[in-house]
């Protein structure tokens, strides 16, 4: 851990904003922010977990670092490049997947295994023959833990765990520095749920990964996580290390999210006292002014409807966005 | 006498690939004001088992054997009026999904309304009293005006709130509630799970949970079922399943779940896929993927074993650590099965 905070980073982003724009009307539109001035930056061979709840722009960080959309504003930099001409979209995208949520939807039902963890080979041309192209899927299926004569099969032959693998192998494909893993267990059973962490796990290990971890199940994130990103309302609200973060929240926000976590243990979860949170996230439409969270928070003062709180560095590699750190500890 | 007495009952699903026996023979007692917690990963029949209680399945779907009382009246082939009074009545179900359970067409008054008359004599002035007593008693904020607004108005914890309160509009007596809270987030989670928990002490109610989240299980749940392929591989108290699983699909789960002391190591996952309902295997359906699997287990089901007075288990390891023990004599009864 330690000598991976003296590296330099891997994927930098500064101040990234996404707006989208809506149809409020006939003839008006209205900025949806959906990421609003983001900035963070994840080591090499690092796994940077994202949270936070539906709409809170985790998934748009994710897609909007891979200029799945075009940023509204800011950068992302790739080994201290910046990425922003469309060459260089297409170099970073050779270094940089993703792996998706669904892995129903996220497969091509009308493609075989073998040409959906090929498709990103094509595209970028990475063979020089047939031959070379099949000996390439079928190493990549055998990393997965995928048997290899299942390759001329189609998805909706294999079981959700399955797919997921079929998933990460395209997503390797292309040998990555960095994946984007877009909630990629939450829709596996348990027992399943295991066995691709674990693969995440041993991949990073084998390929000096990086990895941005985007879930909502906060358990699955501590596992896997060496720093963990918390997001509301398009906003970064607070980043440290997973310790630091489990063991010392110090946003009211994650203190709440932390607590609300059912804990599979009878005698914790009976004991636990949970700071309960009152009301829904508002619409991104109609963001609070100000802090984003001061609506449902207990320590909201006038300042936090007038001033969004910066987002420093409280401790070391521990910042947070809030006027009241000190009354909220 | 038990308020719900669910005994061998075996539901089928007759698809052109064949039978798919989804329930296979289980058997469960629930008591008036306890909140029983069915758990297993899809397709292992958790779903099916409360969808059987309330006679809602699917037109392949049917209950071949068993018997399913309520108060001592038996349900099963009790026909549709019988069924009629029951559902809404004395039991209730809230589904996963609170969108696609909420009719998209009428306001939520109108469906609280309609649910509230079909179920009582109340008038309609009255019905639409007990509707805003009913948003009220969810905290529902501002229930003059949700009354007359459409699902898509609300958000999902608000829509769930609904849902519940529909649901207990005629003070079930027993509550089922089939993955309350998977579609919603964790905060919001947490504010449905202490409603109905708070709920349920307030009206003496009985819950069937079914879940997939051990965390919710162990957040709400006096006794605990663990199905597996249409059966039930183990039940008793939370405290003795979560801290004595007696059986290797259990202790596989709660070894597989992340918790604050596996960061940074190895997750012990369950090897394997989940089982094909359509091909079962001879013996106990969890052998082929448990890694204690012994000559027997793949041969025969394993025994339904009283561990002690609040937990039974069927799994063979029980019978080698009771040899072992010297605590089970080598003359046993295999076939014996069910609840006693």
């Amino acid at each position: 851990m330690s000598d991976k905070h003296m590296e330099k980073p891997l994927i930098e982003v500064k101040n990234l904003k996404q707006y989208f724009n809506i149809n409020v009307g006939a003839f008006k539109t209205k900025p949806l922010k959906a990421v609003d001035d983001v900035s963070f930056s994840i080591k090499k061979g690092e796994t940077l977990g994202l949270v936070g709840e539906s709409g809170c722009g985790k998934t748009t960080v994710g897609r909007t670092i891979l200029h799945l959309y075009k940023p509204t504003a800011g950068k992302v930099f790739y080994q201290g490049e910046p990425v922003e001409t469309k060459a260089q979209i297409k170099e970073f995208r050779k270094k940089a997947t993703m792996v998706f949520q669904d892995p129903y939807s996220s497969l091509n039902p009308r493609m075989t295994v073998s040409d959906i963890i090929g498709e990103p080979l094509d595209v970028h041309k990475m063979y020089n023959d047939k031959k070379e192209r099949e000996e390439r899927i079928l190493q990549l299926m055998s990393e997965v833990g995928l048997n290899s004569e299942h390759a001329s099969r189609y998805a909706h032959e294999f079981s959700g765990g399955q797919r997921q693998r079929i998933g990460i192998a395209r997503s390797l494909a292309l040998n990555p520095d960095f994946i984007v893993c877009d909630e990629p267990v939450s829709a596996l059973d348990v027992s399943i749920q295991a066995q691709v962490i674990n693969m995440f796990d041993e991949l990073q290990d084998k390929k000096d990964l990086t990895y941005l971890f985007i879930a909502h199940d906060l358990l699955v994130v501590r596992h896997i996580s060496d720093r963990i990103a918390v997001m509301y309302l398009g906003k970064m609200v607070e980043l440290a290390d997973a310790d630091e973060i489990y063991n010392r929240p110090l946003h009211p926000y994650s203190q709440s999210l932390l607590s609300a976590v059912p804990i599979p243990d009878p005698k914790i979860a009976r004991a636990n006292q949970r700071i309960a949170l009152t009301g829904d996230i508002p619409s991104p439409l109609n963001a609070p002014s100000g802090c984003p969270f001061r609506t449902r928070c207990r320590y909201a003062t006038e300042q936090c409807a007038e001033v969004m709180p910066e987002f420093k560095e409280v401790s070391s590699g521990h910042f947070v966005a809030c006027h009241n750190i000190d009354k909220a500890n | 006498m038990s308020l719900l007495e669910v005994k061998d009952l075996r539901t089928s699903f007759f698809t052109p690939a064949g039978e798919v026996k989804a329930v296979n023979g289980i058997s469960f007692f629930l008591d008036r004001g306890k909140v029983l917690g069915i758990v297993g990963e899809s397709g292992s029949g958790k779903s099916v088992t409360a969808y059987s209680i309330m006679q809602i399945l699917a037109s392949t779907g049917k209950i071949i054997g068993g018997s399913i009382k309520l108060d001592g009246e038996e349900l099963v082939g009790a026909g549709e009026k019988v069924m009629k009074n029951v559902r809404g009545n004395k039991v209730s179900i809230i589904f996963q999904d609170p969108m696609t359970s909420l009719n998209p067409t009428y306001t939520i008054g109108h469906q609280l309304i309609e649910a509230i008359s079909l179920h009582t004599d109340r008038n309609r002035k009255q019905a639409r009293e007990r509707a805003i007593e009913m948003l009220e008693l969810v905290n529902v904020n501002e229930p003059l005006k949700r009354m007359k607004q459409y699902p898509y108005e609300l958000s999902g914890g608000m829509r769930q709130r609904v849902m519940i309160a529909m649901a207990l509009a005629c003070e079930p007596d027993i509550l089922i509630a089939d993955e309350p809270t998977t579609a919603l987030d964790v905060t919001i989670q947490a504010q449905i799970l202490e409603l109905m928990k708070s709920l349920q002490e307030e009206l003496g109610m009985a819950i069937i949970m079914i879940t997939h989240d051990l965390g919710v299980v162990a957040q709400m749940c006096d006794e605990v079922i663990v199905m597996y392929a249409g059966s039930i591989c183990e039940q008793g108290t939370a405290d003795e399943i979560f801290y004595n699983p007696r059986h290797e699909y259990t202790k596989g789960l709660m070894r597989s779940i992340p918790t604050q002391k596996t960061a940074g190591k190895k997750l012990q996952p369950i090897t394997g896929t989940p089982i094909d309902l359509l091909n079962m295997p001879e013996g106990c359906p969890f052998a082929p993927r448990c890694e204690a699997a012994m000559k027997v287990c793949i041969k025969h089901p394993g025994p339904f074993m009283q561990i002690n007075e609040d937990h039974a288990a069927r799994c063979w390891m029980n019978v080698k650590c009771g040899m072992e023990s010297g605590e089970i004599e080598p003359v046993l009864e295999t076939e014996k099965g069910g609840n006693e």
